[in-house]
């Protein structure tokens, strides 16, 4: 094991220190750079791409269906253009609705807040971060990104297929999702799900056993756990989530497949479909919903944390001071870890539930607003008498936390059992999760992006558009998602098509309208934003300096443009945390500065 | 060409918005980085600022559009408890709302970057963090207080004297059994049923051998009646996929499981006729929704209930026959055999029963 890596002007050295198969140097083609490679950084670079690329056709789906949703009447002659029979006459079908509401679900949750953002974050800042030349199994992780892949390839096949894509929403509870006599997206669409989800849960726990590997082993001379940034010890509580519950996702979406395609009854019980006399008898439709939502709660912190975690680096770095409470957040970070595994079932309140365990449940989901309140007073601390610069980035965590609040607030609405009866599968529960995991994960995504684009490509994101796309994004999302609080008050469900033959529902023409017109400007936006992405990738001013804002973390005492192995020469020790900012009167002090005798004690 | 010109519209804005953008980094460089830095600063702290006053304002706006559209006070017993648990939820979680969000805000227009200022270097205060995680603690306590006294409310055993209503939901309907009154005291009780024998002329796969159900009375395409002031449990089924008895104006809710019965029950306190005089609507209905989705005529899966008086509702059940009189008393030139369960159902019936 050697810690420096031979580095050769024009070549960059392919092998790994702490690989012990040495392969030799030799010339990278573009193949093993940009496409096999198995750098990190580029895995990192490809995740988000990705990512991006999936954004942009979720984000275009939930477009395209609130069209139908706020002008019910009309016709858009687009929705034919673009989907061709399933939107005959210019009006989306009931039947492709819900095939596009499930994509739009599916996709957002597992393909860009889960592989988009934890894919490329933890890819691009761990080894980074923790002072490692890259992943304990490179190879592995590369792995990782082409499984990925692959899941991807088989989700899109599944919306040319002639019988449209599953359509069970992206929790696809049997038994609608197992009979295909139930619904057309319940035929083969659904098989595709299943061998996509399953490519994507391999993909999932070989990035995450390697994140978890490369964070407790490769750590350089110095970094000891405590002085992990916070963005570390978020993404491995990420991955320690991620593989402990997507095998649990797994095995339910294996019976899945067998209760589809071999006859077994374990989630079909007493089915009479279309006058159809199903032999299944004595399984639980309700079991599925447990092996779901064992990892689906999990889930929507997989998708938080490392939101949480970069925010609070970003905060910190662009305060100018210490992050407020790193212990606190530490353990912030590791109760909702465990609480996160422990319920699951307040998604099931209503499904017939016990209700004692429910209560059970009830103590339990309220806890975690503790450890969620203990972060939030602890951001608001860190900014308080801050010297605050008003960074793209630091908007976008300051975003985040206002969003945080909202969307946390209205989730002890929702895990009270009482009045989830009343609010369960309503227009509020799409408000509160778009708002608390869906906006503010963006929210944490966008920081990131704009925070760590210099260290990817070596350029500056344009950031008068960083701004634009900032105001456009947090004030449509609050008046897209803030008045939809009230549709699901009033009881209206989620999930439904056309509101007018309803009495109890209709009277929320003029809302749905106005949501529509907005989401359309914001989707708009984040378009300019990805065109922003682009064209910085080639054009962006140059990045001159190898600590553009003045931070103390490791990735920023790389080269600007660090090659694979990531330091020139040796790797660098730690002496410190990551949050000496404002310390005896200096700017900051990097970790790698050794403390003096006369520093100060905090 | 409406959407062409949508787009267009959208094309030119973005390349003009693209060109300042550029141009206004240009400019940056020109007039001197820092300088411009602390331009662009001073705007979004300033826009900071203006989005937390215009944001609280515009939640007041929001609220005083849009509250009187969330229909009013709750017809049921459970329904007024659950409506209290939101209020007293609202009201905790709104003042939390309030403070943070203005702190948050504030902190980010105040401290923002100034050469006079210098950030204050604090790592962390044992005392501080102890005081914000015993509040949020105690205030949870309290909410989980409540909600699990009501939830336990909701949830505990139906009243003995509650009526007895069966509800069905298939792919996109509503079906209803009343159990008539063959149980002690005169109360109902369903007969049993077996989901193979499901035929044309029976919905519900009810086992005639069940002396049970001979005066079960089933009700499919009209409304659900039920009777003021009375508790009613239902009994609720699924023949297909899950969906789920939505029942807005009652505050309740419970998923239709096949394979699995499940049951609620409440106490409906307005009759139809109050409600409409209440809100004002001649034309008033209390409204099923299916709220777990369950196929592509999901939204148009609607049924409606009738709460009535005792009188009334007697009155309207007079009307109905018993589905096994209708297949078998009432219709004699029609032979047994047609309508008893085939052999096979037969022998299953025969287990069913022995239970």
């Amino acid at each position: 094991m050697s810690d420096t890596i031979h580095i050769h002007p024009g070549q960059v050295g392919h092998e790994v220190a702490h690989d012990d198969h040495h392969h030799g140097h030799h010339e990278q083609s573009f193949v093993t750079k940009y496409i096999f490679s198995q750098d990190h950084k580029t895995i990192g670079k490809q995740f988000l791409v990705t990512g991006i690329i999936w954004a942009i056709v979720g984000g275009l789906f939930s477009v395209l269906f609130r069209l139908q949703l706020g002008f019910p009447g009309q016709t858009f002659p687009i929705l034919e253009t673009v989907f061709g029979k399933w939107a005959e006459g210019g009006v989306i079908k009931a039947e492709f609705y819900y095939a596009l509401i499930t994509m739009h679900g599916t996709v957002l949750v597992f393909f860009v807040l889960t592989a988009g953002l934890s894919g490329t974050f933890a890819n691009l800042l761990i080894p980074l971060q923790v002072g490692a030349r890259d992943m304990a199994s490179p190879f592995l992780n590369m792995l990782s990104y082409w499984f990925f892949f692959l899941a991807s390839i088989v989700m899109i096949s599944s919306l040319f297929l002639h019988t449209g894509p599953a359509a069970g929403g992206w929790t696809v509870y049997p038994p609608l999702s197992a009979l295909g006599q139930a619904s057309i997206g319940s035929r083969l669409g659904m098989d595709f799900w299943i061998v996509s989800m399953a490519l994507f849960v391999v993909s999932a726990l070989l990035g995450g056993l390697n994140y978890i590997a490369t964070i407790l082993n490769m750590r350089t001379k110095g970094m000891s756990m405590t002085r992990l940034p916070l963005t570390i010890w978020a993404l491995f509580f990420t991955a320690v989530l991620g593989v402990l519950s997507f095998p649990v996702l797994f095995s339910g979406l294996i019976l899945l497949l067998f209760d589809r395609n071999l006859g077994t009854s374990f989630y079909l019980s007493d089915i009479v479909v279309n006058g159809e006399i199903l032999n299944n008898e004595g399984g639980s439709a309700i079991l599925f919903q447990h092996l779901f939502w064992f990892l689906g709660h999990p889930e929507v912190y997989i998708i938080l944390l490392p939101a949480m975690g970069m925010v609070s680096e970003i905060l910190s770095v662009n305060s100018r001071k210490p992050i407020f409470g790193y212990m606190a957040m530490l353990g912030s970070l590791f109760a909702i870890a465990i609480l996160a595994f422990l319920v699951w079932a307040h998604h099931m309140f209503v499904t017939g539930l016990n209700p004692f365990l429910g209560s059970i449940f009830v103590l339990l989901t309220l806890l975690i607003a503790v450890p969620s309140a203990i972060k939030v007073f602890n951001w608001l601390t860190t900014l308080w008498r801050g010297n605050i610069r008003l960074t793209p980035a630091t908007l976008f965590a300051i975003g985040f936390v206002s969003l945080f609040i909202s969307g946390g607030l209205t989730g002890i609405f929702l895990g009270n059992s009482t009045i989830d009866i009343h609010l369960h599968d309503t227009m509020f529960v799409v408000a509160h999760f778009h708002i608390v995991m869906g906006v503010a994960s963006m929210f944490g995504m966008f920081a990131g992006i704009y925070h760590w684009f210099p260290k990817m490509f070596g350029r500056y994101l344009n950031s008068t558009l960083g701004y634009i796309h900032f105001w456009v994004t947090i004030v449509g999302a609050y008046l897209i998602f803030w008045p939809m609080h009230y549709e699901g008050l009033a009881g209206m469900p989620r999930r439904y098509l056309d509101k007018s033959s309803w009495a109890s529902f209709s009277q929320f023409g003029d809302l749905d309208k106005m949501i529509t017109i907005v989401s359309i400007i914001v989707f708009a936006v984040q378009l300019m934003f990805v065109f922003n992405f682009f064209y910085s990738i080639f054009k962006g001013r140059k990045v001159t300096s190898t600590n553009p804002w003045g931070a103390n973390t490791l990735e920023w005492t790389t080269p600007i443009n660090p090659g694979h192995g990531n330091w020139e020469g040796e790797i660098p020790e730690v002496h410190r945390w990551a949050y000496d900012y404002g310390k005896d009167g200096r700017e900051f002090i990097p970790q790698t500065e050794p403390v003096g005798a006369n520093e100060s004690k905090h | 060409m409406q959407t062409v010109f949508i787009v267009a519209i959208l094309l030119l804005g973005f390349l003009i918005t693209f060109q300042i953008a550029k141009a206004s980094e240009y400019v940056a460089v020109l007039r001197g980085e820092e300088k411009a830095k602390k331009q662009t600063n001073k705007v979004n702290a300033f826009l900071l600022l203006a989005f937390l006053i215009l944001g609280l304002i515009g939640v007041y706006y929001c609220n005083e559009t849009l509250k009187g559209k969330i229909l009013g006070e709750a017809a049921s017993n459970h329904g007024k408890h659950i409506d209290t648990m939101l209020q007293i939820t609202l009201v905790l979680t709104g003042i939390v709302f309030v403070i943070t969000q203005v702190a948050l805000f504030w902190f980010a227009y105040k401290y923002q970057q100034s050469d006079d200022r210098k950030a204050y270097y604090y790592p962390h205060n044992n005392k501080l963090e102890v005081i914000w995680t015993v509040i949020p603690a105690i205030a949870l306590t309290v909410l989980v207080g409540f909600g699990i006294f009501y939830w336990f409310k909701i949830t505990g055993d139906a009243p003995k004297d509650a009526m007895e209503v069966e509800i069905i939901g298939s792919q996109f309907k509503w079906e209803f059994r009343y159990p008539g009154h063959d149980g002690p005291g005169g109360k109902g009780v369903f007969g049993k049923k077996y989901f193979k024998n499901i035929t044309g002329d029976n919905p519900l796969g009810q086992i005639w051998d069940d002396p049970a159900n001979r005066d079960d009375v089933y009700v499919t395409g009209e409304p659900m009646h039920l009777v003021v002031n009375k508790p009613v449990r239902l009994v609720i089924n699924s023949k297909d996929v899950i969906h789920d008895v939505g029942l807005v104006h009652f505050r309740m809710k419970m998923d239709a499981v096949p394979g699995t019965p499940t049951t609620m029950w409440f106490t409906p306190t307005k009759t139809s006729k109050q409600m409409a005089q209440e809100l004002g609507k001649a034309n008033f209905v209390y409204e099923i929704s299916c709220d777990q989705m369950c196929g592509k005529g999901h939204t148009g899966m609607r049924g409606e209930v009738i709460v009535e008086t005792q009188e009334q509702f007697d009155a309207w059940m007079a009307t109905k026959q018993p589905l096994y009189d209708k297949l078998f008393v009432n219709k004699p030139a029609v032979t047994d055999s047609t309508h008893t369960p085939d052999s096979t159902a037969k022998s299953v019936t025969a287990v069913l029963l022995k239970k």
